[in-house]
C-alpha cells in the first residue's frame, strides 16, 4: 500500500492509501476534512475543488497518489485560526453568494484560485472561470457578485440578466 | 472503484519498461481514464502513471523552429506557455475548464483521441509530428478513427511537435454540459498550403476537410467557403444535433475560424 506524504492546509502528512484511493476520499474519509464535497464524482460539478501546489483540482478526478509531496489546500484551511472569515468567504456571506451550500466549498477554492492569477477578473471572467463549477440554487449571479466584491471592484453593474 | 496497482516513474526509460507488463495502462492527467475507471469500462491491472517525468513536461522550440510540446504537459500549461503560437495556446485555454486544465495533458488527448477533443483538430490542422518513445508521427497517419490511433500496446508520446503556421485559429462551438466540441474547426495557414481539421462531428473522429482547404488556399476569406458544404453522410448523430446540423455548423466554425486567423 503506497504512502502519500504530502502538506495539507499547512500541516504535514503522511498516509497509507490504496492506489484507487481518490484525493477527495483520502481528504475526507482519511483526514476528517469533509468541508470538500463530491457532488457527481465525474469531473463535471466542481464541489470538490482543492488547491494541488496552488493549482484548482478537481479533487474526484485525482488519485491521492498523485499528490505525494504537494502543498494541497481544501477550505477549512481559508479562514484564520481564530475563525476569521477569508476575503473571499466574507464577500460570499455578505452577497448570499449561496444558499443550500453544497457547492461553496469548490466555488470558494476555484475564485480564490482565479483571483490569485487575475486579482481583478471582469465579470465575463468570473463566469468563464467558473464554468466547471455547478450551483443549483443561486443562478450564480450573486456568486459572480461576491467575487468581484472580494477582489475590491464595483459590484453595481453586475447585472441580474 | 475496484483494486489496481500503481507505478509512478520518473524516465520514460522506466515507463516503458513497466508498460511491458500485461494488462498495463498508462495513466496522465486522468480527467478521461478515471471517470471510465470508475465506470469500469477499462479495468487494467496496473496505471503507470507519467506524471513524475521531468522529461516529459514542458514548452520549447526546437532548431528546427517548431513548438515542441512534453507528452505531459497540462492543457493550463499550453494555454500560458505557447506563446510562439497563440492559436494554440487559445485553443488548449478553452478546454474543458480550468481545473481539468491544470490535470489533462497533450500525450492523454492525443492518446484517447476522443472524436470531440480539441486537440486533434489543433494536431493535425496544424501538421503536428507526434513523437513517441519509439518513433516520430505526422499526424495525417496518426488518427485512425473513433478513439483509435496507430500507437502500438505500451508506445508512449513524450512530445508533440508543431511547426508555426502564418495564420491560425481554432473555433469550437461547445456542447456547454460537457464542454467537449459540438463541432470544432482548426484553420491553419502555412507557407504551403492551407489545413482545416475538423473535431466533433465525424464518426470517423476528426478529419481534414479537403475541399475547404483548396479553397482557402486560392482566396483566405469566409467568401471563399460560402459555396461549399461537408456531406452529412458520415456524421454523428446525437441529442446534441443531427448531421445536418453538424455540416452546417462545419462551415459555419470554419468561416469564425478563417475570419478571426
Amino acid at each position: 500500500m503506497p504512502t502519500v506524504t504530502m502538506v495539507v492546509n499547512g500541516q504535514p502528512v503522511s498516509q497509507d492509501v490504496e492506489a484507487r484511493t481518490l484525493l477527495v476520499d483520502l481528504l475526507r474519509n482519511d483526514l476528517s476534512l469533509t468541508g470538500t464535497h463530491v457532488g457527481c464524482d465525474t469531473s463535471q460539478c466542481g464541489a470538490c475543488v482543492v488547491h494541488v501546489n496552488g493549482d484548482a483540482v478537481k479533487a474526484c478526478t485525482m488519485f491521492a497518489f498523485e499528490a505525494e509531496g504537494a502543498e494541497v489546500a481544501t477550505i477549512e484551511g481559508q479562514a484564520a485560526a481564530d475563525g476569521t472569515l477569508s476575503n473571499i468567504q466574507q464577500a460570499f456571506q455578505d452577497h448570499h453568494g449561496l444558499q443550500c451550500g453544497f457547492c461553496t466549498p469548490g466555488m470558494i477554492m476555484s475564485a480564490s484560485a482565479l483571483l490569485k492569477d487575475n486579482p481583478k477578473p471582469s465579470e465575463d471572467e468570473i463566469r468563464a472561470y467558473l464554468e466547471g463549477n455547478i450551483c443549483r440554487c443561486t443562478g450564480y449571479h450573486n456568486i459572480v457578485k461576491a467575487i468581484m466584491a472580494a477582489s475590491g471592484q464595483d459590484i453595481t453593474a453586475v447585472a441580474a440578466e | 472503484m475496484y483494486a489496481f496497482e500503481i507505478e509512478r516513474p520518473s524516465t520514460i526509460a522506466d515507463a516503458v519498461s513497466v508498460l511491458q507488463n500485461e494488462d498495463a495502462q498508462a495513466l496522465s492527467g486522468g480527467q478521461t481514464l478515471i471517470p471510465t475507471l470508475k465506470a469500469r469500462l477499462a479495468m487494467p491491472e496496473t496505471l503507470i502513471s507519467l506524471t513524475g517525468i521531468p522529461e516529459m513536461q514542458g514548452i520549447c522550440m526546437n532548431e528546427a523552429g517548431q513548438l515542441c510540446i512534453g507528452g505531459a504537459t497540462t492543457h493550463a500549461s499550453v494555454a500560458t506557455g505557447a506563446i510562439q503560437y497563440p492559436a494554440l495556446a487559445q485553443m488548449a485555454g478553452h478546454i474543458g475548464d480550468p481545473a481539468v486544465r491544470n490535470r489533462g495533458t497533450i500525450g492523454g488527448s492525443l492518446a484517447n483521441n476522443d472524436p470531440a477533443a480539441c486537440y486533434p483538430a489543433a494536431v493535425l490542422g496544424s501538421g503536428a509530428t507526434i513523437v513517441t518513445n519509439t518513433r516520430e508521427i505526422a499526424a495525417d497517419d496518426y488518427f485512425q478513427g473513433m478513439f483509435e490511433t496507430v500507437l502500438e500496446d505500451g508506445e508512449i508520446i513524450t512530445e508533440v511537435r508543431f511547426p508555426l503556421p502564418k495564420r491560425a485559429n481554432y473555433q469550437k462551438f461547445q456542447q456547454p454540459a460537457s464542454r467537449f466540441a459540438l463541432v470544432g474547426v482548426f484553420v491553419a495557414k502555412h507557407a504551403d498550403g492551407v489545413r482545416v481539421a475538423v473535431t466533433g462531428a465525424s464518426e470517423e473522429g476528426v478529419f481534414r476537410w479537403t475541399n475547404a482547404e483548396l479553397a482557402l488556399d486560392a482566396d483566405f476569406s469566409t467568401t471563399a467557403l460560402s459555396e461549399l458544404m461537408v456531406t452529412a453522410d458520415g456524421l454523428l448523430e446525437d441529442i446534441h444535433g443531427s448531421p445536418e446540423y453538424r455540416a452546417n455548423l462545419i462551415k459555419v466554425m470554419a468561416q469564425q475560424a478563417v475570419d478571426a486567423a
